[in-house]
């Protein structure tokens, strides 16, 4: 016996099987990112007056990605729109924008993921605390950072005076106490936002990986049974809409709030 | 709808190629081969964790004495740190960090790589598609790929005792800092193979979850509504539903803390933690209770996922032996929905000692006295179920009336811990682990032994030896009361729990207050107990291996007499469980129905009984 | 019901997505498409405005995040035409997802007597 209601949807819930999986697991993934933003919201919440950072994401880059996973967001559906209406070739070619989106958004989300690892927070032994990125100049000797020097470490929280940068600020290696680069071990602010953005991405990849393989590989079933296919590519879009509507609540909550 | 080239059954299922050995049974994708495999793997684990245990009660009862021959080879297995030498400079005393270890992975080990994976793995996956007339789970591969997490989580756990530093010594709850902090030298050490570990398990329970929901829903024969359903289905229903919702924010928190452990973040790291008299280099500004939180929020409803698949077990199997219906069938479906809801809103009550306020306590307590009901509810069904039946005696009736009682006591001394005044004495005492252990040993696992033993002769063709079946539930009840009982003493004298020379450090001596010897000296009739229980198993395994080539036939595909649609499949069941598509015309405990010839009705016959002529019925 | 040129693949029975219904929709989908834009070019600017209280910053970060969630979801995911099951799922989840939010953060406030501080 075959399994029934693989395709054709069953008559009392209206639902293929496929389409019911995808949602139940959408549910749990809710929860997952649930969690993860209450457990943003508690350390928020709970942290120190002035200890938790302002406007250290470029919000442009941010609006960028933004724009990109909506337009993917798009073309997943009109794409799913151009099967249902026997439109092949026009499913190719949106289905090939949305994963064209998918890798300028993971370029843009690597190289800022890269600007932040290059951030330095340097502690002069002499009580002061320079701010910047590493330079290539630098050597063994001497670090050479762009950024500035600031009078605490407190004033580092505001991230919006970033623009008055010295171009070369030049530190001798040996009168560094401690220095540190922005990587999630830095606070909690940049400990969240690497997870949430990180695992975010890892859905990205995921969801890309999967559309990719129908688009490509997998396309002779459209020749083989249509409907199965038009399926298979309505419930990998259902999974790219999710992962768009997670960066929707992503993208204020963590640059610009 | 006519039926079109695309949707041929003939192109794949019937026939097919014989496939290899390897496809079969290693790579299947048959649900019965996924729960056989779940149950064997399971049962392998339950014996592994119930030997950490065994050993974890010869350190209570004579701390500081060498093991006897297991000691040494311990000693030789993972060295001089983890097992010691007594005063006598024998080989082979439990260290505590060993015993710590084997603490916190008893644990995990009988929670998730042992019940949940029986009870929702392998009698849900067996069962379920049976029972609601399927030809196999929804979603084949997506079952077999949720079994291979499964293995792998169990691979890592199992590896972890053997690198450097040994397993994971945090609790089976891994609470921060602690789980941080403690052999955080050593890396990868294993609490990060614990929290990998952890991952694989929450993945394959997710995609299980989501198999049996869709199959359930989507599934379910022609005729089988809703409320013909077996109850053994809606338990099963009902648990898939807690897995999917309140395994994700544990998901997320074992991130967060494997991102706490190696990237040194500080998710749950306090600002100005001290270890050992330094402060940490770390960020700061994280929250201990944020991963009790998380913890906890799927702690709760995971142990629901324990209890509820054996109730349903169990009911299937006392409306078989009493040859009645299920008295409240319908209160039980809705208790066990509400259960179900219920369980999301009481975790905090495992948090009661961290310093809440008063009410939001209340609030905890309040909903946690709340799912005491539907849970009493469904027991009373089960009791009055009892009442005017037939009773047969068999093995796995035993096993399930021993359950009825046994839940109650877990059940009911679970109410002193859901009041917050009175849990101020008796959390982390030994009260909770008698309490606990009674639900989910003589409870959930009492239930489990019913089930193999009633569905054996569904996947054998044979019984399983009576005689020995009968002994293996009068030993285990004997032991298990043995057992358990005496630890809620020790838990309301103050006993603490996870202590690695079982409170000696607190007994009282030379005037100095602390436990009485009395109290403390428990522990050795205690352990003996554990030590028969172990001993009581051992017919038992001969029993299942030995009857799988002797066990006396059954003659029949349907040799309990049950009306489920399991039983009116061949024995085992096919590849695709059912040649022709089934109709079911009738609920699903039609017992003792006026009918000349038999007195029962599987749901799926459509003809009506006779109607009597006069008097009783008579059996030709 | 004949709605369709793909005879032997669509199902005869109901079928909300049938071709003239998928090329309308089509049309809703760019007009949503569009509207999200916007709301991100609304949001960026909300964001620089300055409140005398932080909160309303927040406040409306989170109301044109979920106008933008509610369009992605009741649009582009079909929710808005989805059947019962899927809604009582989500219902559900949110709930749970609520509660967990809620309940945890009521219990590391004001009230308790640990806190991060």
């Amino acid at each position: 016996m075959e399994i029934p209601y693989a395709v054709k949807p069953r008559p009392d819930t209206g639902l293929y099987n496929a389409k019911l999986g995808i949602w139940l697991f959408l549910a749990s993934e809710v929860m997952l990112f649930g969690a993860l933003f209450s457990s943003y919201i508690l350390l928020r919440v709970n942290a120190e007056e002035g200890t938790w950072p302002h406007h250290w994401l470029n919000i442009w880059l941010g609006m960028t990605n933004t724009f990109v996973l909506i337009l993917s967001s798009v073309t997943v559906v009109l794409g799913w729109a151009a099967l249902k209406m026997n439109q092949f070739k026009r499913y190719k070619l949106y289905q090939g924008i949305t994963i064209l989106c998918a890798l300028v958004f993971l370029c843009i989300k690597s190289f800022e993921y890269r600007d932040k690892f290059m951030h330095y927070e340097v502690h002069l032994k002499d009580g002061r605390i320079a701010d910047g990125h590493k330079q290539p100049e630098s050597t063994d000797k001497v670090l050479v950072l762009e950024g500035r020097y600031v009078a605490s470490h407190a004033e580092l929280m505001e991230g919006e005076v970033h623009h008055e940068a010295e171009p070369r600020i030049e530190i001798p290696r040996d009168q560094i106490a401690s220095m540190e680069n922005y990587g999630p071990w830095h606070n909690t602010y940049t400990a969240i936002y690497f997870t949430l953005t990180g695992l975010h991405a890892l859905h990205v990849i995921g969801g890309a990986i999967v559309i990719f393989a129908i688009w490509g590989p997998l396309a002779k079933v459209w020749e083989q049974d249509p409907e199965r296919y038009t399926n298979r590519v309505e419930v990998s879009g259902l999974f790219w809409h999710f992962v768009d509507l997670v960066w929707i609540f992503l993208f204020p909550v963590l640059y610009l709030l | 709808m006519q039926p079109t080239p695309h949707d041929d059954p003939h192109t794949h299922e019937s026939h097919h190629a014989e496939l290899g050995f390897w496809r079969k049974y290693i790579f299947s994708t048959d649900h019965k081969i996924i729960g056989l495999q779940y149950g064997i793997t399971a049962l392998l684990f339950m014996f592994f964790g119930f030997c950490l245990m065994m050993m974890m009660r010869w350190q209570l009862a004579y701390p500081g004495k060498a093991l006897p021959v297991v000691g040494t080879w311990l000693y030789h297995l993972l060295g001089p740190e983890m097992v010691g030498k007594d005063a006598a400079g024998h080989v082979g005393v439990i260290m505590p960090d060993l015993y710590n270890s084997f603490g916190a992975m008893h644990g995990t080990i009988m929670v998730f790589l042992a019940i949940v994976p029986l009870a929702f793995g392998a009698f849900g996956n067996f069962v379920t598609p049976l029972q609601i007339g399927a030809p196999d789970m929804a979603f084949p591969r997506v079952n077999m790929a949720s079994y291979q997490f499964y293995f792998l989580g169990g691979v890592i756990m199992f590896a972890s005792f053997f690198i450097p530093g040994g397993a994971a010594q945090s609790g089976w709850t891994s609470y921060s800092p602690l789980a941080t902090v403690t052999n955080d030298a050593q890396h990868p050490n294993g609490q990060t193979f614990w929290i990998f570990g952890m991952v694989c398990l929450i993945n394959s329970s997710l995609l299980g979850a989501v198999n049996f929901i869709t199959t359930i829903i989507q599934l379910r024969a022609k005729g089988l509504n809703w409320m013909r359903m077996p109850f053994f289905v809606w338990a099963q229903f009902v648990t898939a539903f807690l897995l999917l919702l309140a395994f994700p924010p544990l998901e997320a928190a074992s991130v967060l803390q494997l991102m706490d452990n190696l990237l040194h973040t500080s998710f749950f790291l306090p600002t100005g933690l001290m270890v050992s008299g330094q402060p940490l280099h770390i960020s700061g500004g994280g929250s201990p209770l944020l991963w009790q939180h998380l913890f906890w929020f799927l702690g709760h409803p995971e142990v629901y996922v324990l209890i509820l698949p054996a109730m349903g077990i169990v009911t299937e199997i006392i409306a078989n032996n009493t040859r009645k219906p299920i008295w409240g069938y319908r209160s039980m479906v809705y208790s066990v929905m509400v259960i179900g809801f219920l369980s999301f809103i009481v975790w905090a009550h495992h948090m009661y000692l961290t310093g809440m306020g008063t009410r939001i306590a209340t609030f905890f307590q309040t909903t946690t006295m709340m799912i005491s009901i539907p849970s009493v509810i469904i027991l009373t069904a089960l009791f009055i179920s009892l009442w005017g039946a037939s009773i047969r005696i068999n093995t796995p009736m035993l096993f399930a009336l021993g359950f009825l009682p046994m839940f109650g006591i877990g059940g009911l001394t679970g109410l002193p811990l859901g009041f917050n005044a009175s849990d101020i004495q008796l959390h982390d005492t030994y009260y909770v682990i008698a309490h606990f252990h009674y639900i989910v040993a003589p409870g959930t696992i009492f239930a489990l032994f019913a089930g193999i033993y009633f569905w054996y002769p569904k996947m054998t063709g044979r019984f399983m030896n009576e005689f020995w079946g009968k002994v293996h539930f009068g030993l285990s009840f004997l032991f298990m009361n043995l057992l358990f009982m005496p630890m809620f003493v020790q838990g309301l004298e103050g006993m603490s729990r996870r202590m690695y020379d079982g409170a000696a450090t607190y007994a009282e001596s030379g005037g100095v207050v602390g436990l009485s010897k009395y109290i403390v000296g428990l522990n050795v009739p205690i352990s003996h107990a554990a030590w028969a229980l172990g001993l009581a198993q051992i017919p038992f395994i001969i029993n299942f291996f030995y009857s799988i080539k002797h066990g006396r036939k059954t003659g029949s595909d349907n040799p309990w007499e049950a009306t489920t649609l399991d039983w009116q499949t061949p024995t085992p069941p096919p590849h695709g469980n059912f040649d022709k598509p089934v109709e079911v015309f009738r609920g699903p405990y039609e017992y003792s129905v006026p009918n000349p010839r038999r007195d029962f009705i599987p749901q799926n016959e459509p003809s009506q009984p006779e109607p009597l002529t006069h008097g009783n019925p008579v059996r030709s | 019901m004949s709605d369709t040129n793909l005879t032997s693949v669509t199902s005869a029975s109901v079928d909300e997505h049938s071709m003239e219904e998928v090329r309308k929709h089509v049309r809703t989908y760019l007009i949503v498409g569009v509207a999200l834009m916007c709301g991100t070019v609304l949001t960026v600017w909300a964001s620089l405005i300055h409140f005398d209280s932080r909160a309303m910053n927040i406040a409306l970060a989170l109301l044109i995040a979920s106008t933008k969630g509610f369009l992605v979801a009741g649009f582009f995911m079909h929710l808005i035409s989805e059947k019962k099951m899927i809604y009582s799922v989500l219902a559900f989840t949110v709930f749970f997802f609520a509660a967990l939010m809620i309940l945890t953060l009521w219990s590391m406030g004001h009230d308790s007597i640990i806190q991060i501080r």
